[in-house]
């Protein structure tokens, strides 16, 4: 145990400080209210639960946004993955989103996933915008990679933003990479970064207190949108 | 000319519907509608399939062909209807025409649209066709930017107001909510798409001054009636519901040629035409579909057709009187905002929504009470060319 113990040292990267992102309340289309807060590693476990049921929907590339996410958390469970971090979206205490990312230096951010569990609530857009948030107002960095695997990824930040097209490579591979730069960020700011600080106790104590989430069959109905079949 | 009754109706659920072709659409569609009426031994004499995009979308024409053979209805005849986001409409009246004339005696008419199966630029695109080809659409127009451009004219001539137009987003989205073959089965709440400032992502401006809320989605969807002679209809088991009248009127094909871009005279026509055919006023009908691809629309229509007093209709949707259980219910299904819009099929679909009604089998929520007579309008390019349907439910 001593000898697997010096190697666990060697294998865990080494982690950049990284301030947390204070939680915030985003109101929905439909008046729901949805807390986004940082995970912490100890939530792994159930978020992957939420995610695992993703892993079989082709529909608009979730089998692979899901599979690279739960890989991408499941490295940052075990000590795998340099500087990564998880932001959640919560409503009455059920899992509706994931991010994810990390910082590859202290300037460059790398952006990894968004996956909405629920849908057509612009929460996918939300915490996108949350990710963009943590790494140039709270991380302090300059500019974040990111690279799109699917038509409506590519439409929410590569058009919306819109972002900048680079030559630096992104870690996902893929096609081209594109960055958030502080410039855009600023510009974009006021269309689509919003939400309310502090959040009430109420609601984060309830998001904090159980990452609550739907059964597979909820889930994949949400998501497919088999409704009715 | 006969007296046409509708003896049989279905839809599938709206949506986006990724595992099923246009065919499989309008196979399942036709199906229910035919279970509906219960044909028994009686063989289906003509199929009129309303269509706007199978050949741009699918890359596939001869669709009726196509289905005549997939229900086994051979040797029946077959034609496609192609009027824009009013091909449903168009379809329908086809079928009233031939049975009425006593040349068939038993039509099926069914609308279909497959749009989702492209990008939501390729279908913004394949809709804008039906724009000039001159005049429109080599410049970029698309049907929400008129829709914008429209908007913007009809609030600074008619008073509507934003308030106005989400009363009748909120409104059609509750109502689409109840309604299972809804496209999006979502409640919407003032905060979330209006008065946070969360709105600005939630509900971005789409064509200003609408914003995503105003408009409705791309769809898939089929809907399908079976229309035959009264007097055979009686002798049938299924209550059937009377086509008492029916209007189409055309428009000049570019906005800009219209002495008033704001009054939508086709709509107008093509309702006077219903009611004058009908013997019935607008005060008689207890409820409506209309065509609300974009919000502006039903409280134009709500005018047009003579609900209201011009620069009434926004006031109205405002104060409930067009919500289910006001004076008069417009859009219970959730309308185009909610039930969704895949335009060869919505004609149809308005007419199966009203037959629903008419025929008193909706759920309590949805089910407009004592309900004796319904309206239809589809609204085909930019209001140049409209359909519109007095139904009338036959008392046994």
């Amino acid at each position: 145990m001593p000898l697997d113990m010096e190697l666990e040292e060697i294998l865990r990267p080494t982690q950049y400080p990284m301030p947390p992102y204070p939680p915030k309340v985003i109101v929905l289309a439909n008046g729901k209210k949805m807390v986004i807060r940082q995970a912490a590693r100890e939530d792994v476990p159930a978020i992957l639960k939420s995610v695992h049921p993703c892993l079989s929907i082709e529909r608009d590339y979730y089998d692979i946004v899901s599979a690279r996410l739960y890989g991408e958390l499941l490295a940052w469970y075990r000590y795998r993955v340099k500087s990564e971090y998880c932001l959640l979206g919560q409503v009455d205490g059920y899992l509706v989103g994931v991010v994810n990312g990390r910082m590859e230096t202290d300037k460059v951010g790398m952006s990894y996933h968004t996956l909405a569990i629920d849908r057509g609530l612009r929460i996918g857009s939300h915490l996108f915008a949350a990710k963009m948030e943590y790494h140039l107002e709270y991380l302090g960095q300059e500019e974040i990679l990111i690279v799109a695997e699917s038509p409506i990824g590519f439409r929410r930040w590569m058009i919306e933003y819109p972002l900048e097209k680079t030559n630096i490579p992104h870690e996902l591979g893929g096609g081209d990479s594109y960055r958030l730069t502080r410039a855009i960020y600023q510009a974009a700011k006021s269309r689509l970064v919003t939400g309310e600080r502090p959040v009430p106790c109420k609601l984060l104590d309830e998001a904090e207190a159980e990452i609550k989430f739907a059964d597979d069959d909820t889930i994949r109905e949400r998501i497919a949108g088999l409704k009715g079949r | 000319m006969r007296d046409v009754a509708i003896i049989g109706a279905g839809m599938i659920p709206f949506g986006r519907r990724d595992e099923d072709s246009l065919m499989d659409m309008l196979a399942y569609a036709s199906l229910k509608a035919l279970d509906d009426a219960g044909l028994g031994d009686r063989s289906v004499n003509a199929v009129y399939v309303g269509n706007m995009g199978a050949g741009i979308i699918q890359h596939q024409t001869s669709i009726a062909s196509s289905l005549v053979d997939r229900l086994s209805l051979l040797p029946a005849a077959a034609d496609v209807v192609e009027n824009g986001p009013a091909s449903g409409g168009s379809a329908v009246k086809n079928g009233l025409l031939a049975v009425a004339s006593g040349y068939y005696d038993i039509v099926l008419v069914v609308g279909g649209e497959k749009m989702r199966e492209v990008t939501g630029w390729r279908a913004t695109d394949f809709v804008a066709t039906m724009t000039h080809p001159q005049a429109e659409y080599p410049y970029g127009i698309t049907l929400p930017g008129m829709g914008g451009m429209f908007t913007r004219l009809y609030m600074e001539k008619w008073g509507v107001t934003r308030e106005h137009l989400l009363a009748v987003s909120l409104k059609n989205q509750a109502m689409g909510a109840l309604n299972p073959y809804a496209h999006v089965e979502m409640t919407l709440d003032r905060e979330g798409i209006f008065d946070s400032p969360d709105a600005v992502v939630n509900n971005p401006t789409a064509a200003d001054p609408l914003h995503l809320y105003d408009l409705c989605p791309v769809s898939d969807g089929a809907a399908a009636v079976i229309l035959c002679p009264l007097e055979m209809a009686r002798k049938m088991s299924k209550a059937p519901v009377l086509i008492a009248g029916f209007g189409q009127a055309t428009d000049t094909h570019t906005l800009q040629e219209r002495d008033d871009p704001t009054d939508l005279k086709a709509v107008t026509l093509a309702a006077r035409q219903a009611f004058e055919m009908a013997k019935l006023k607008p005060s008689d009908i207890d409820v409506a579909e209309l065509h609300d691809a974009f919000t502006i629309l039903e409280i134009a229509e709500s005018e047009h057709v003579g609900f209201f007093k011009k620069g009434e209709g926004g006031k109205a949707a405002a104060a409930g009187k067009t919500s289910f259980g006001g004076q008069i219910p417009i859009n219970v299904s959730g309308g185009l905002k909610a039930r969704g819009h895949p335009v060869g099929a919505t004609g149809v679909a308005q007419v199966v929504d009203i037959v629903f009604q008419l025929r008193h089998e909706l759920p309590k929520n949805r089910q407009v009470k004592n309900a004796r007579h319904g309206l239809t309008v589809n609204f085909g390019g930019f209001g140049n060319n409209v359909t519109s349907f007095v139904l009338k439910r036959v008392e046994s």
